[in-house]
């Protein structure tokens, strides 16, 4: 109930300011143009199958617009708190770092979801001219929306590690985006180090998804994913006991 | 009310408090002195629930501050030191969303909120963002957000640091009129609002607790002498003479600050202790003839009790 009062606020404070509507704003114009540029490449040259022929491309396009803007919603959910001092109040409240934790992810949650609702329009718009299997389609939103929310568990946690709300984003680039090159090794080496990072690379599990093809393993990988930055977050807050309040 | 037991806080190397015991009654108003980085804060941050002590344990209102964290601080209201607020909520909105965390019944918040405001002086803006708020109003609004649900503790960090003399004095009154229904305890550096508003008094140095006890106990405990105040009409060495011969005078001393005296002797008549000497200096200076225009026992301030106990390390005793 408490992380609800949390995340009410922070959606508040989101939509409050501009910062929210910009970051809106960017997301959708840039993967609208990928999908017009995915889906003229498709007709082009495409051939017939939508899954590896189009989804594929948009939602790899997309998965790079949530990378770009993700990080720039969640750097604030902890350092902006760190940074005033309003922490210190919300840890003397009666609630849970848990849902203190809760709270802020499903804000940034939300906030990702309704940045991914309206990228639904240039589909169903596609679908009023050519009546496509929605299944693929729907497997694709699973997979973006799963790795966004790998990206917004990172995010947090990173956020709660600074009060500064540019290293909070650049970090969380950082390690983003080493997920991403780790996918990009696997063609040049085969090496056992590089097979277990492989296992680890967030956009190596999205890529079944992107295809259409929901496998559990990477559902549980997702899953995994989360619980441990959200666990990681928990433990960086209850570092102050050690650490104080600055 | 509030029960602190030996606590301790370690900061890696650093130790903010150790040792620190002291007890606050029901309907009590404590005072917490001491310099900067004493340890107030990190003890006040212990019973507020924002970190565990590293040793030791504290209770709020019977529930341990760790064990039971929730219900502790549940019936605490905390006023941290350096408030910060967030800026870009309304005042009626943001004591709603304190309301909501405390988890305060929706329609009990609802009928608290005006009284609240009225009482913190905040009704006039309580439609205006945070951020847009002098520093007066919002040290208000922080008072405001520690009351929200009615705590029972109060623990209040240096509530008036930064307040021009009237806000101070207008809070100064809020907390007194707490007295009875809540246990306050708050930090100051300002040592005559501890003698304005608090009953006991706990003087707090290098995170040790030097001691505990009323204002008027702590001044007989460390006045070492009785000391009067004189006011003289008349020649200086003549009155010094004559007050000097008075059996149980130890010394006369000149008072300091004593400026504009228009040619009257202000002195201090050290005397021994426990013994009232008053009657016998007004009839000595009376029977020299000299006009006698002010004659009062000296009491410590806090400020001198808070300075020997600094300097003698807690061991001061009246016997030396």
């Amino acid at each position: 109930m408490k992380a609800l009062v949390i995340c009410r606020r922070e959606l508040q404070s989101y939509f409050g300011s501009l910062i929210a509507y910009v970051l809106l704003a960017v997301f959708l114009l840039l993967s609208g143009y990928f999908f017009y540029s995915d889906l003229i490449f498709f007709i082009l040259f495409g051939g017939y199958v939508l899954p590896t022929g189009l989804w594929q491309y948009v939602f790899m396009d997309m998965r790079l617009c949530a990378l770009l803007v993700l990080p720039l919603v969640t750097m604030r959910l902890f350092a902006e708190e760190k940074k005033l001092g309003t922490i210190e109040l919300l840890w003397t409240y009666p609630v849970s770092d848990g849902a203190i934790v809760m709270g802020k992810f499903l804000a940034a949650w939300i906030f990702f979801v309704i940045m991914l609702l309206p990228t639904m329009i240039n589909p169903a718009i596609f679908y009023h001219f050519y009546h496509f299997d929605i299944g693929p389609l729907a497997a694709a939103y699973l997979g973006i929306f799963l790795l966004g929310t790998a990206f917004i568990a990172c995010g947090i946690f990173i956020s709660s590690l600074t009060e500064n709300q540019v290293v909070s984003a650049m970090v969380t680039y950082g390690i983003l985006v080493f997920f991403w090159f780790v996918t990009w090794n696997e063609e040049v080496a085969e090496q056992q180090i590089v097979r277990a990072l492989l296992r680890l690379s967030l956009f190596d599990h999205f890529f079944n998804f992107s295809r259409g093809v929901i496998d559990t393993r990477d559902i549980v990988y997702f899953v995994l994913f989360v619980g441990f930055f959200l666990f990681l977050t928990l433990q960086s807050l209850g570092a102050r006991a050690w650490r104080g309040v600055n | 009310m509030i029960v602190a037991e030996g606590l301790t806080k370690q900061f890696r190397a650093f130790t903010a408090i150790a040792n620190v015991s002291f007890e606050v009654g029901r309907g009590e108003i404590v005072g917490f002195l001491g310099p900067n980085g004493a340890g107030k804060s990190t003890t006040m941050r212990i019973l507020a629930g924002v970190f565990p002590p590293t040793r030791g344990r504290a209770a709020v209102a019977g529930y341990d501050v760790v064990g039971e964290a929730q219900r502790a601080r549940s019936v605490v209201g905390y006023f941290p030191e350096r408030i910060s607020l967030y800026t870009d909520i309304a005042v009626r909105d943001y004591l709603r969303y304190v309301a909501d965390m405390k988890g305060v019944a929706r329609a009990d918040a609802q009928r608290q909120l005006p009284e609240l405001l009225a009482t913190c002086g905040l009704a006039h803006m309580q439609h205006r963002l945070i951020g847009t708020l002098s520093k007066g109003y919002r040290q208000r609004v922080g008072i405001a957000q520690a009351l929200v649900g009615s705590p029972r503790v109060l623990i209040l960090d240096e509530p008036t640091s930064g307040l021009d003399p009237e806000q101070v004095a207008e809070l100064r009154t809020l907390i007194r009129s707490l007295r009875g229904d809540r246990t306050v305890i708050l930090s100051t550096h300002i040592l005559p609002e501890v003698e304005a508003t608090c009953d006991r008094v706990i003087i707090i140095n290098k995170g040790r607790v030097l001691a505990v006890d009323t204002p008027f106990n702590l001044n007989q405990r460390l006045r070492r002498t009785s000391q009067i105040y004189v006011e003289v009409v008349g020649p200086a060495a003549a009155v010094y003479e004559r007050l000097r011969s008075i059996e149980g005078v130890l010394d006369i001393g000149n008072a300091p600050h004593a400026a504009h005296l228009d040619g009257a002797a202000a002195l201090i008549v050290s005397t021994e202790r426990d013994r009232d000497l008053r009657t016998a200096i007004a009839a000595a200076v009376t029977g020299g003839g000299w006009g006698l225009r002010e004659i009062r026992p000296v009491a410590l301030t806090l400020e001198e009790i808070f300075l020997t106990m600094v300097a003698d390390g807690g061991h001061a005793s009246p016997e030396r």
